[in-house]
């Protein structure tokens, strides 16, 4: 039988744990902290197509979004709060809107469903009455991600895995052929594996050096406001259009562009807001007031609700902005699952199906296809100078 | 956006007495700002509206407040502050976030004085800071506890000192702790029958305490004042028993009390059941570190567990500019916080190279700190919460108010999900995402995953704010 460690317990460490155990592979997942309690509890649980434009990336989210209505019926819907709820991506300007229509038109190529709103008020009464237009993605997703993930972690051990809360992931252990064999924790003890999946989400990078296969997994800070709960005035995701642009965006300063949802609680989340300062853990106020003025644009009833809470989380993200999926050249035996950024929620589902194929030998490197432009290979020539500049 | 030389975040007796010393030895500007509607804070709340920063606690209500000479001669000292324009006190300012700007700090706050349709955003930059942000009474569920009619001790309390009401006609007092005495004899001297003070632990404990009492004997005369009140009033008091359950249902209409064993649970067969309209149950006070705990200064356990500010012995915490002083460096009473505030303010004055304060005003402010800080050591040891306090919950008694969670659906999280600490329950169950943020709530999830209280929560916004307010503040910053 396969044995697999896999690093992390977070969203895409628990789907791995999920699907691997349905082949029959024999799983342990580590990790230093209890299930999700990294950057899996700092998000607000999108599973979004709408702001991905054609490529690698939007055909993961595609498959990701199929695997996670088939999670669903496997764990139950209303366990993990997966909602069908839809995204309206609204223009704030007349050019905005042209440039909106533009990139929908490029989605709808890649099988995509968005449709153009000429009325938002239909749609969501509440928004400001000058938004001059909309488009509409009803395959937009929620999920509630720490439930899911704890849920997703729970099949697992029910299939036979073991989850090793409270163990750091120290070292590779490497045969003498260079290929891992195993982990060693901090406290002596090793693990054996056939292969060791890094799930470690903004850890990555961190948890690749220690694994002799380093790949430039970076943190981008973002916070997320809460308001007191209120009756449902928000139906679906909606994001200015701008946020499309931010997401893959290089600028290293503040980005900020509205994402506002309302929760089954009546919470109403507000983000999302992109900087790049390390693990800094200190609150923006600047970041909090910009968030609020944008929301308040969208929507202007906002201005007279409270806000009572802001969080905050760290993105994984790569240089280019694509999740590292697959298996390591540099140290056979090791497949990275990490580097997300904003969408590891959402890709989770579909990153457990390939991390699945590339472990039972349904996929391998030569045979990725469409999904080598995620192979860790565009990292191998990296040294550790670039990627510390990085 | 307003700059002085000093922010007291809290004017209750540590805020007051911080700066009462900065006026007097130095010549530094002082911004204080209080989320209540007059200065005192919780020791010496006024009644509402206060008729200003002069208004003493009017004769009636005097016998609520400790040490009303204290709290005068601190409120001479601020108003003379004010006369000289040397000090601004504003009130119904709630600060909602503490940052590091430059080389000193900005409080970012909401103006509430007027009122719910009328807040705005301020910002106010100091180079030196307080937090003297007091503490909350701590609650733990029991079945019917969110009956109308059952209140926290500190509740009930509020309401006699905010103008001499008593919450009901025939009150139980359960929990733990010298406060239930106070608030008993300030009902029964109003008229209400307390059909009994409950008090979870036994005088026994005390008896390892005699080190504590003995260096404090005035607070032996201020228990024997209280106990004398309670018995002309026929008050029972009990010892080593607890409230285990409220019932009614439009409202609180009685109460079941039952003995505890030598272990602390309750003894199956020794309830009996009393008619009430009103309870008050308190289980000691949680320091409010919200502010403290988001500017990242190091904090220690205090004797039962609790997080605490860490300072020095002239209350500096581990961040330069930062100081703290009252229950935020552990629950001890009024005058324990004075004495850290005028510490504190002898140490600003100093760091600042603005003055100093005298050295004998030093040397006696430590040595009330080192006294009181021991009493409040012994009553935290002697007061501890009874193991078996969760032993009487139902599978539907909520522990989480705001967000309806039941008892079952937090033990299923812990049991059934491996849930090991109150984030991973907030996480899993929503306990603590509603209003109060987990300040009602939050102590028991930690004491039911871990038997402690667990970390302090980090909350990075310390107080509700209007999106509203925050838009402006946004826009005004682009001119």
């Amino acid at each position: 039988m396969t044995r697999a460690v896999i690093v992390g317990a977070g969203i895409v460490g628990a789907a791995c744990a999920e699907a691997l155990t349905r082949h029959g592979v024999d799983v342990v997942v580590v990790d230093r902290n209890p299930v999700g309690s990294g950057t899996t509890s700092r998000g607000e649980g999108n599973i979004l197509v709408s702001d991905k434009g054609p490529g690698a990336e939007l055909a993961l989210a595609q498959l990701s979004r199929r695997a996670w209505l088939e999670v669903g019926d496997l764990l139950g819907r209303e366990r993990i709060e997966l909602e069908e709820k839809g995204g309206v991506v609204v223009a704030r300007t007349g050019a905005g809107l042209d440039s909106l229509h533009a990139f929908a038109e490029g989605q709808r190529a890649a099988g995509v469903t968005a449709l153009d709103v000429a009325d938002p008020l239909a749609l969501e009464p509440h928004l400001a009455p000058d938004i001059p237009g909309a488009v509409h993605y009803p395959e937009d997703m929620q999920v509630q991600p720490v439930l899911a993930a704890a849920e997703l972690l729970a099949a697992a051990v029910d299939r036979g895995a073991t989850f090793r809360g409270g163990l750091d992931a120290h070292a590779a252990v490497t045969d003498s052929d260079g290929s891992v064999s195993g982990i060693r924790a901090a406290s002596g003890e090793v693990l054996e594996a056939d292969v060791v999946i890094n799930a470690a989400g903004t850890w990555g990078g961190e948890v690749s050096e220690r694994l002799g296969a380093p790949v430039p997994v970076l943190p981008r800070r973002g916070f997320i406001l809460v308001t007191e709960p209120l009756p449902p005035l928000v139906r679906h995701k909606v994001y200015s259009a701008d946020y499309v642009d931010n997401v893959g965006s290089s600028d290293a300063g503040l980005e900020t562009s509205c994402v506002v949802e309302g929760t089954r609680r009546g919470t109403i989340l507000i983000g999302a807001s992109r900087e790049r300062v390390g693990f800094d853990t200190s609150l923006s106020v600047t970041v909090v007031e910009t968030l609020a003025r944008q929301a308040v644009t969208i929507f202007p009833f906002l201005a007279r609700v409270n806000l009572l809470r802001v969080y905050r989380g760290f993105r994984p993200y790569c240089p280019d902005h694509l999740p590292v999926i697959g298996p390591d050249p540099r140290a056979p035996g090791v497949i990275h699952a990490c580097g997300h950024e904003g969408a590891g929620i959402g890709l989770a589902a579909g990153t457990a199906r390939l991390v699945s194929d590339y472990v039972t030998g349904g996929l391998t490197a030569t045979t990725a296809g469409e999904w080598a432009a995620l192979l860790p290979d565009r990292f191998a020539g990296l040294n550790k100078e670039a990627r510390q500049q990085a | 956006m307003s700059t002085t030389d000093v922010l007291l975040i809290g004017a209750g007796p540590a805020g007051l007495a911080c700066a009462a010393t900065i006026l007097a030895h130095s010549d530094l500007s002082v911004v204080v700002l209080d989320a209540g509607h007059g200065p005192g804070g919780q020791y010496w709340r006024q009644p509402a509206p206060a008729a200003g920063p002069n208004a003493l606690v009017p004769g009636e209500l005097a016998d609520l407040h400790h040490d009303q000479t204290t709290f005068a001669e601190l409120l001479q000292e601020v108003q003379r502050g004010r006369a000289e324009g040397r000090l601004e006190l504003r009130s119904e300012q709630h600060v909602w976030s503490l940052v590091p700007v430059g080389d000193g700090y900005a409080a970012h706050t909401v103006d509430r004085a007027g009122g719910p349709s009328r807040t705005a955003g301020s910002t106010t930059r100091a180079r030196a800071v307080l937090v003297a942000t007091g503490a909350y009474d701590r609650a733990l569920p029991f079945p019917g506890w969110d009956l109308p009619g059952v209140m926290t001790v500190g509740g009930l309390q509020a309401l006699l000192k905010a103008g001499g009401v008593a919450a009901g006609r025939r009150v139980a007092i359960g929990g733990t702790g010298p406060f239930l005495l106070p608030v008993a004899a300030g009902l029964a001297r109003r008229g209400s029958t307390v059909v009994g003070v409950y008090e979870a632990n036994r005088p026994t404990l005390w008896l390892r305490e005699a080190r504590a009492v003995a260096r404090n004997p005035a607070k032996l005369g201020e228990g024997a004042g209280y106990a004398g009140t309670l018995i002309r009033h026929r008050v029972p008091v009990r010892t080593g028993r607890m409230i285990v359950a409220a019932h009614g249902t439009d409202r609180v209409e009685a109460v079941t009390v039952a003995r505890l064993d030598r272990a602390g649970r309750p003894v199956v067969g020794s309830e009996h059941r009393l008619a009430v309209d009103a309870v008050g149950v308190g289980w000691g006070f949680t320091p409010q570190l919200d502010l403290a705990v988001t500017l990242g200064v190091d904090r220690r356990p205090d004797v039962a567990g609790t997080e605490v500010v860490a300072v020095d012995d002239l209350q500096r915490t581990s961040r330069p500019g930062v100081y703290a002083a009252g229950e935020v460096c552990g629950v001890g009473g009024a005058a324990l916080a004075v004495a850290e505030g005028t510490l504190a303010g002898a140490a600003i004055v100093a760091d600042l190279g603005r003055g100093a304060a005298p050295e004998s005003l030093v040397r006696q402010g430590r040595r009330s700190v080192d006294r009181l800080r021991g009493f409040a050591d012994a009553i935290l040891r002697a007061h501890p919460v009874p193991a078996g306090w969760a032993d009487r919950l139902e599978p539907q008694t909520v522990v989480c108010r705001c967000e309806e969670v039941s008892y079952a659906a937090v033990r299923a999280a812990i049991d059934e999900r491996g849930a090991g600490d109150a984030r991973q329950v907030k996480q899993l169950t929503r306990t603590g995402m509603g209003w109060c943020q987990g300040r009602v709530c939050g102590y028991a999830a930690g004491l039911l995953t871990c038997g402690a209280p667990g970390p302090a929560v980090e909350r990075l916004v310390s107080a509700p704010v209007p999106l509203g307010a925050l838009a402006d503040a946004a826009a005004g910053s682009d001119d």
